[in-house]
């Protein structure tokens, strides 16, 4: 018995707990917000009756959206040139890259706070040059959220970009040229193509991960500009209000869930190499 | 050869990515050691009095060693239940049903910051576990992933019929497992560790909703503190943590090579 379900045995462990603690509780969640009095939508339609948080719900697609399409262009023309890159200057480029992904999202919002504050270093730097008189208020904008956004993003698409560039095969790239493609010919037609399924796969850790940030909306946003994620908590843990931070938590939950399977099925279909 | 063929206007905007990379860490490390009570770049003067500060304000003490703990405490769990899953489910692949794989990816499709809450609400509520503990789970569960999946990739690459000459050569099971199996997939075990030491380390949205009273992590306290102060406190304990992601960044390149990073 214990040798033929010794597989079984083996995965137990991981799969219980993924299962107790991680859809159980995920799953009540969700389920409290059908639970209510008013109708089975009842939280929903008031979370859209509302005009605030119809407005930190566009605000934070539009946001991920902008964050997504800066660092789907920044992140691919700079790994088009790290994957062209000799040898050391590579792995220099590769590690410069790594550097800040595996420094917290903690620090690198915070770095942006000294940078954009109103006696800030961006600030101080355009006054002493004359170029503005008075310091501008750069924090607490959509702008300053989406430009710490793009600095947190910018390394992981570098990184699976380069990874995607690299398994072009060499011979269908110089197949093009020798059939008489310029380089920006065989760029455009033959190297985007093939890169469409990663550039999906790093559009969707974006968004994903852009749609369900806290802490950098939260330092470079405040209340000013609240999010999806700041308003859960502030939902939660300053009105108490926990169907509410629910409501918020399931429109995440669905939001993220269908982006992911419908760009997982886009990628499939626009795999050139696939047959 | 194929370098000089790059557009010269392409790498000028690679120079700027890397400055816009860099520069702001730059501008950290400049700030933690500036001798003045605010956030400053260039610095002026020099000290290191913002770096015994942290161990002057109690809160960051505990906070750095809560955090330490619960990296060390929720990787190893996560090691100790992802393994045999990983193991499971390369070497039982045709008995195991497809969907169980899906499993462990479910914890990456669910925001860090959903779970987070659903353990507040189910675990730390729901059945009165202590701060400490909940946030444990809620850190095993975030790392768990990388653990079976950084595993499980070194595991498609071992050939088990090296296992089963060994069992049949009359080593035990279990035995076969840690002299045979464990040490051809070391680096992927390593990798596993060090990927997942780190997110816990840095973990905010999964810790944010399952700290309290007296217990809190390294992050979500330079979140509190930051709100407050803006002293060059902070920039110092940034530093801390860019000098861990160096020395994690030592290891990977001692033990794996650093373009391992990149795939």
């Amino acid at each position: 018995m214990l040798k033929r379900y010794a597989g079984w045995w083996l995965a137990a462990p991981a799969t219980l707990a993924v299962l107790v603690f991680l859809i159980l509780p995920v799953a009540a969640t969700i389920a409290t917000t059908f639970g209510e009095d008013g109708g089975i939508f009842a939280p929903y339609v008031a979370f859209f009756n509302s005009g605030f948080r119809r407005t930190v719900l566009w605000r934070t697609i539009e946001i991920s959206l902008a964050t997504t399409a800066i660092s789907l262009v920044v992140g691919f023309l700079t790994a088009y040139v790290v994957s062209k890159s000799p040898g050391k200057l590579k792995s220099l480029l590769i590690i410069a890259a790594v550097f800040p992904l595996l420094t917290g999202v903690v620090v690198r919002s915070f770095a942006w706070l000294i940078i954009l504050g109103k006696n800030g270093i961006l600030n101080n730097f355009l006054v002493s040059i004359g170029a503005i008189s008075e310091p501008l208020s750069m924090l607490y904008t959509q702008g300053s959220v989406i430009v710490a956004m793009v600095y947190l993003f910018v390394p992981l698409m570098i990184l699976t970009l380069v990874g995607v560039l690299e398994n072009i095969p060499d011979d269908v790239v110089q197949a093009s040229a020798s059939l008489g493609a310029t380089p920006a010919g065989t760029f455009r037609q033959v190297i985007l193509p093939l890169a469409v399924p990663g550039l999906i796969v790093g559009a969707v850790l974006v968004f994903t991960g852009s749609f369900t940030a806290y802490a950098t909306p939260q330092l470079l946003g405040g209340e000013r500009q609240m999010v999806m994620g700041t308003l859960m908590y502030q939902r939660a843990m300053v009105s108490f209000d926990w169907v509410g931070a629910s409501t918020i938590a399931a429109i995440m939950v669905v939001i993220t869930v269908t982006v992911v399977l419908a760009m997982s099925r886009i990628a499939r279909r626009l795999n050139p190499m696939a047959t | 050869m194929m370098t000089s063929r790059i557009n010269p206007l392409l790498i000028l905007f690679t120079v700027l990515v890397y400055i816009f990379l860099m520069g702001p860490l730059i501008i950290v490390l400049g700030a933690s050691v500036s001798d003045t009570t605010y956030l400053t770049f260039p610095p002026q003067g020099l000290t290191l009095r913002w770096f015994e500060n942290i161990f002057a304000i109690s809160a960051f003490k505990r906070t750095i060693i809560t955090s330490l703990e619960l990296a060390f405490l929720a990787t190893g769990l996560a090691l100790l239940i992802g393994i045999p899953a990983a193991y499971a489910l390369n070497r039982y692949r045709i008995k195991l049903p497809t969907w169980l794989s899906t499993v462990f990816v479910l914890p990456i499709l669910v925001p860090e910051i959903v779970l987070g809450f659903s353990l507040l609400k189910s675990v730390a509520v729901g059945m009165q576990t202590p701060i400490f503990l909940t946030l444990l789970v809620g850190h095993m569960l975030l790392v768990l992933p990388y653990c079976v999946r950084v595993v499980s990739a070194s595991l498609a690459s071992f050939d088990f019929s090296i296992e089963e000459a060994a069992v049949s050569l009359g080593s035990p099971p279990m035995k076969t497992f840690f002299t045979i199996v464990l040490p051809n997939v070391r680096s992927g075990v390593i990798a596993a560790f060090i990927l997942a030491f780190i997110t816990s380390i840095n973990d905010v949205s999964t810790s944010l909703f399952l700290t309290g009273p007296g217990v809190s992590t390294l992050p979500i306290q330079i979140l509190a503190h930051v709100e407050q102060f803006f002293d060059p406190t902070i920039a110092s304990v940034s530093v801390l943590l860019m000098l861990l992601t160096v020395a994690v960044m030592a290891i990977v390149e001692r033990t794996l090579g650093l373009t391992f990073l990149a795939k």
